[in-house]
C-alpha cells in the first residue's frame, strides 16, 4: 500500500474499478465516454468544462487527465486557466451568495 | 533549449543499444505492459509482413538548422552524415525503375544537403506521381540560398510537406526554438505566394503537427480545423491537409521522455491507445526508408535505431524491390507509436 492517500500511478488503474462491479463499471464507462462525445458542445469545450469542474471538486486525477487531455486537443494554456477562472469564480460565488443568508439571518435576530 | 544534438553532447542515448535497451527492459521486461511482437501475435500479425512497395523515403543527411527537443533523428547542424552524390546516383537507378509513386526526401534539413538541387532535377526527370520534400520551413528564411527554394520547389512540381507544431508563437518557440514561429509564418507566406496550398491547386502543401511535449496527439481532422482557422485569419495562410504525428520513444524524445519523467506515463498511454485497425497500414509495410550512407531499414524510425532491414538486401547499391519485400518487418515497443489512436505514419493517420 501506498503511504500516501493519492498515487499519481493510479489514475492508470482507473478502469479496474469494474472488476469489482462489473455492470455498473461497464455502465459509468459507457456514460462517461458518451457524454464526451461530439455533441451539441464540442468534445473541445467538453474537455474545458471537465478541466474547470475538476479544479472545483480538486480531484488531482481529473486534473491530471484534462490538463493532458487539452494538450491533445491543440488547447492553450490561456484556455485552460480561464476555464479554471470560470470555475473558480462560480465556486467563490456560491460561497459569496450565502452572504445573503447571513444578511437575512443577522436582520431577522436583530432589532 | 539544446544547440547541439545528443551525439555532439555524447550522451549515452546517442547509441541505439542503449535506446534499444530501455525500449526491450524497464515496464516491459517486468512485463507490466505487454511487448509489441505479443500484441502482433494476438492478431495473427507476427512476423509483420510488408505488402506492395508504394512509398520510397530517402534520407538525404541529418544535418539540420535546427536542434528541435523532440527529433527522432537527433538532428541538428554538427551533424556531418549527408548523401554522397555517388549515393545519390543508386538512389536515382532505383527511382527510374521503381514500383513505388511516391518519393519522399527527408532529413535533417534535406536542403542542406550540397547536391539537394541536383539530386531533385534529376529524381523529377523520373516522373514519379508524389514526389515530396520534407521542410522545416524555416530553412527557407535560413539563409539568402535558400530564398528561391519555393520557386524551386514549384518548378519540379515538388509536394512540400512541412512540420508546424502549433498555430500559435508560444507553442511552437518552445518545441522547435526562438524564431521558428515568425520564420515559419513568413515561409508559409511565401510558398503560398507562389501558388503552393491554395485550395484546388495542384501544388500541395500539407502541414505535420505533433505534440510538443509527453502527450499524444488530438483528433486529426479537429486540428486540422483548428489550424486552419488561426493560420487563415491571424496570417492569411493556407494549406491543403494537416498530418497528426505521435512522437515516437526513440532518440532526443526519448531522452526528454526521460528527464522529464514522462517515460512510463508516455508509454502507458501509448499501448492504451494501441489499435489494432492501424497494425494494417503501419508506414513499414509500405515504405522502405534509405539512409545517407545507403543503407536499407522498414522505416525512418528503425533507421535512427540502427535497425538494418531483416533480408539479405540490405543496401541500395543491391536494391532488388522483389527479395526486399519479401521480408519481415524489425520491430520493437516504439512501434506502438505507429498504431496509437488512429495511428501516425509520415502522411499522419493511417485508418
Ligand atoms: S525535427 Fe526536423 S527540423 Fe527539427 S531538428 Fe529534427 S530534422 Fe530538424
Ligand atoms: S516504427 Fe517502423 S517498424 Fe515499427 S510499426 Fe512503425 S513504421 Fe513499422
Amino acid at each position: 500500500m501506498a503511504n500516501t492517500y493519492y498515487d499519481a500511478a493510479d489514475l492508470r488503474k482507473f478502469a479496474k474499478i469494474t472488476e469489482w462491479s462489473e455492470e455498473l463499471g461497464n455502465k459509468f464507462f459507457d456514460y462517461y465516454g458518451k457524454v464526451f462525445e461530439e455533441g451539441a458542445l464540442s468534445a473541445r469545450e467538453k474537455s474545458l468544462i471537465a478541466l474547470a469542474v475538476a479544479h472545483v471538486v480538486k480531484c488531482p486525477y481529473c486534473i491530471d487527465a484534462y490538463t493532458k487531455d487539452g494538450l491533445q486537443r491543440g488547447i492553450t494554456k490561456e484556455e485552460m486557466m480561464e476555464a479554471v477562472h470560470a470555475g473558480a469564480a462560480i465556486e467563490s460565488g456560491a460561497t459569496l451568495v450565502h452572504g445573503v443568508q447571513m444578511m437575512n439571518k443577522y436582520n431577522k435576530l436583530s432589532m | 533549449m539544446a544547440t547541439k544534438s545528443l551525439k555532439a553532447r555524447q550522451k549515452d542515448l546517442a547509441k541505439t543499444n542503449k535506446q534499444l535497451e530501455i525500449l526491450n527492459g524497464g515496464i516491459f521486461a517486468e512485463g507490466e505492459l505487454p511487448y509489441f511482437k505479443d500484441k502482433l501475435t494476438n492478431i495473427g500479425h507476427f512476423p509483420l509482413r510488408p505488402r506492395k512497395l508504394e512509398i520510397l523515403q530517402i534520407n538525404v543527411g541529418y544535418m539540420c538548422n535546427q536542434v528541435c527537443e523532440h527529433c527522432h533523428v537527433d538532428a541538428g547542424p554538427d551533424r556531418k552524415e549527408i548523401m554522397t552524390r555517388e549515393t545519390m546516383k543508386q538512389c536515382l537507378e532505383v527511382i527510374r525503375n521503381t514500383e513505388a509513386h511516391t518519393l519522399d526526401l527527408t532529413g535533417g534539413a534535406p536542403e542542406m544537403n550540397p547536391n539537394f538541387k541536383w539530386f531533385v532535377e534529376e529524381a523529377a526527370k523520373a516522373g514519379i506521381q508524389d514526389f515530396i520534400v520534407r521542410s522545416n520551413l524555416t530553412i527557407i528564411r535560413a539563409n539568402k540560398q535558400y530564398y528561391d527554394l519555393p520557386e524551386f520547389f514549384k518548378k519540379h512540381n515538388v509536394h512540400v510537406v512541412s512540420s508546424m507544431p502549433h498555430y500559435t508563437r508560444g507553442k511552437t518557440d518552445k518545441q522547435r526554438g526562438d524564431g521558428v514561429f515568425d520564420k515559419s509564418i513568413k515561409a508559409l507566406q511565401e510558398l503560398n505566394a507562389v501558388g503552393y496550398g491554395l485550395p484546388g491547386q495542384n501544388l500541395r502543401l500539407d502541414l505535420v503537427y505533433n505534440p510538443s511535449g509527453a502527450y499524444l496527439p488530438g483528433d486529426q481532422v479537429a486540428l486540422e480545423k483548428d489550424f486552419k482557422k488561426a493560420l487563415d485569419e491571424d496570417f492569411g495562410i493556407q494549406f491543403h491537409n494537416l498530418f497528426a504525428i505521435t512522437n515516437l520513444p526513440i532518440s532526443r524524445f526519448l531522452d526528454y521522455l526521460i528527464a522529464s519523467e514522462n517515460y512510463e506515463d508516455y508509454m502507458y498511454a501509448l499501448v492504451e491507445a494501441y489499435n489494432s485497425e492501424a497494425v494494417e497500414n503501419v508506414m513499414c509495410t509500405n515504405t522502405i526508408s534509405v539512409s545517407w550512407d545507403g543503407w536499407l531499414y522498414d522505416c525512418d524510425f528503425n533507421q535512427m535505431l540502427g535497425l538494418k532491414v531483416a533480408s539479405k538486401i540490405k543496401h541500395i547499391k543491391d536494391y532488388n524491390e522483389d527479395i526486399l519485400n519479401d521480408r519481415n518487418i524489425i520491430i520493437s515497443q516504439h512501434c506502438y507509436g505507429c498504431t496509437a489512436g488512429a495511428g501516425s505514419s509520415c502522411q499522419g493517420t493511417v485508418i
